[in-house]
């Protein structure tokens, strides 16, 4: 059953071939046994999750319900789940249960999904291979020795393993589409301000956005679906109808215009993963579109600027994280600042520790105009670049990453050799632009993605591109080796 | 910029963080290095550039200065490290 589209587990419940109790206990199961391997979970939900398959199986006996009613999925653990901990991937939240729900848990929640845990992370959603986990790292189901990406990390590999039917991420600066390159799923990072921020824990909140990892494009809509829309508890959330998603899956793309900017297929791009993009570039050129050569000349100036931007915002965000209100609180401090220096440097791991202080820098006196306004400026710049595209080209697409997976471990030293790994996907959240990445041929064993960038608020036309590749290619059915389809435990399951 | 140890002391007090003096020279060595990647926009002549704060140029909603929420201060201090009384507690501030 983990191996079916989201549409005919739908298809499925509704017909009595399953219930959802079943389903989301063969989904528990599976976790159980694969997820030791993997880390991908940090907290499992057995018994709300089965309560919840259970009313979702009463209300699709009443004829009631929806496409995700009864669907079991994974929620990151940055957005706060009423009752559940929430951790954020950090020692500082490892005792943090929320009192509320956030606004894309309480929608997917209205829509019926039965939420199964909460996946692993990068510590405050800052990184790029889920090394920075207090819960410790994820591995990548196609081969463990290696990263997941990040800093979804969790959420990709439990869908890439089939631990659930998608899950919900959150993108600052690739950090959904990286993550689905390296495990070979489906990730859309929607336009900035498509999803509530609302109980989304925040790292930098003029980058951040929730997003989809799904194992299909047909997938990630339905679920997007239920997620995205006007929410006034954010302040930054975009009043803008959302379109039915899988209505225009399955458009015709003749005539589409594709930009591929010559600074994402330069130096430092594996030629694997560049014949593969290029494989997947063809295959679009045969459905009738064409591919425009075409230039985003400041993009590479997109990583400084994000260690200038997302740090300054992370250390103000940050900043909340007292010791007083809720979180660790480290014990007998003599006074208050011994709390919060204290409490903060025990709740805190390495990397935030980092981009905390290089955000306090940037932001301290004498040092605002260098590197805070020159980024806001650079920032503008870059923007321009996507705006003056988006007038010769529908879409931009090209490489998610410069390679497949790495080692874990190969860049926990070099911090800086870890952030160049997000350097085709950073200016898309710079811009506030959608991005969608989807599965190409494999390199070497191991999966690689396409980026799709859109004009704003063109999810569904990205999705719609991604189903057509999807329709005419099986790249994104692969699966991974720490997810055999029937092992042989499973022999004579209702698979 | 390179930052020395005691540049990162300073940044580690306003950041309101413990940093133990041993690991000072080490913090040091990680923030140049991002503040050597950082100063690759020093390149680009950025004069006359409006700064973008943010991605949609939206205006801020604003709303009636009313009550809207419920009173959940019994569930927000659930949370709490140390409350009394419907107080936050911390250690003794005013002598």
């Amino acid at each position: 059953m983990h191996d079916q589209s989201i549409a005919d587990l739908a298809a499925g419940l509704r017909a009595k071939r399953f219930s959802s109790r079943e389903l989301t206990a063969h989904f528990l199961d599976r976790i159980g046994r694969l997820d030791p391997a993997l880390n991908s979970y940090i907290t499992v939900d057995h018994d709300t999750a089965l309560a919840v398959a259970d009313a979702a199986d009463r209300h699709i006996a009443a004829g009631a319900g929806g496409p995700l009613t009864g669907i079991p999925i994974a929620h990151k653990d940055i957005f706060l789940t009423k009752g559940v901990r929430t951790s954020c991937g950090s020692r500082m939240l490892d005792n943090f249960i929320p009192p509320f729900d956030a606004t894309v848990v309480e929608r997917l929640g209205a829509a019926g999904v039965v939420m199964l845990g909460k996946a692993n992370m990068d510590e405050f959603a800052m990184g790029s291979s889920n090394e920075t986990s207090w819960y410790g790292p994820v591995r990548n189901p196609w081969d463990t020795g290696r990263v997941p990406g990040g800093s979804s990390g969790g959420s990709a590999a439990a869908v890439a393993a089939g631990l659930c039917a998608a899950a919900t991420g959150t993108d600052t600066g690739g950090s959904i589409r990286q993550p689905a390159a390296f495990c070979g799923i489906t990730g859309i990072k929607p336009t900035y301000g498509r999803c509530s921020r609302y109980g989304m824990i925040a790292f930098a909140s003029s980058l951040d956005q929730a997003g989809v990892l799904a194992r299909s494009a047909a997938d990630a809509a339905l679920v997007l679906q239920a997620m995205a829309g006007f929410d006034a508890r954010d302040s930054t959330s975009a009043e803008a109808p959302v379109p039915d998603y899988a209505a225009t899956l399955g458009e015709d793309i003749k005539g589409l215009r594709i930009g591929l900017p010559q600074e994402y297929f330069g130096e430092g791009l594996d030629a694997g993963v560049e014949a593969s993009v290029r494989a997947a570039l063809a295959e679009l050129e045969r459905q009738g579109a064409t591919l425009v050569d075409m230039h985003l000349p400041n993009a590479p100036l997109s990583v400084p600027v994000y260690y200038v931007v997302a740090p300054a915002e992370c250390s103000s965000n940050l900043a909340r994280f007292d010791g007083v209100r809720y979180g660790h609180r480290c014990e007998a401090p003599k006074d208050l600042e011994d709390l919060y220096k204290r409490s903060r440097a025990e709740g805190f791991g390495a990397e935030v520790k980092r981009r905390i202080m290089i955000g306090t820098y940037a932001l301290s006196a004498g040092y605002y105009d260098a590197y805070y306004l020159k980024a806001q400026q650079l920032r503008q710049l870059i923007a321009d670049d996507f705006r003056r595209a988006f007038e010769q080209v529908d879409v931009i697409m090209g490489p998610t990453t410069p390679t497949t997976a790495f080692a874990l471990g190969a860049k926990t030293d070099d911090p800086v050799a870890m952030y160049l790994n997000d350097i085709y996907t950073i200016a898309t959240n710079l811009a506030g632009l959608p991005g969608l990445s989807v599965p190409v041929a494999p390199v070497d064993g191991l999966p690689a993605g396409l980026q799709m960038i859109g004009n704003y608020f063109a999810e569904g036309r990205l999705l719609n591109i991604a189903h057509r590749l999807q329709q005419a290619t099986d790249w994104h059915r692969a699966v991974p080796a720490a997810a055999p389809r029937r092992p042989p435990s499973e022999t004579g399951a209702r698979d | 910029m390179a930052l020395d140890s005691q540049d990162v002391a300073k940044i580690a007090h306003l950041a309101r963080l413990q940093v133990a003096e041993a690991d000072l020279h080490a913090y040091a060595a990680e923030l140049s290095n991002i503040l050597k990647l950082v100063e690759q926009m020093s390149a680009v002549d950025t004069a006359g550039v409006e700064p973008m704060a943010h991605p949609l140029h939206m205006a801020q909603r604003l709303r009636p200065d009313a009550v809207t929420e419920a009173d959940q201060r019994t569930a927000f201090q659930a949370v709490a490290p140390a409350t009394e009384d419907g107080l936050y507690l911390v250690p003794k501030v005013i002598e």
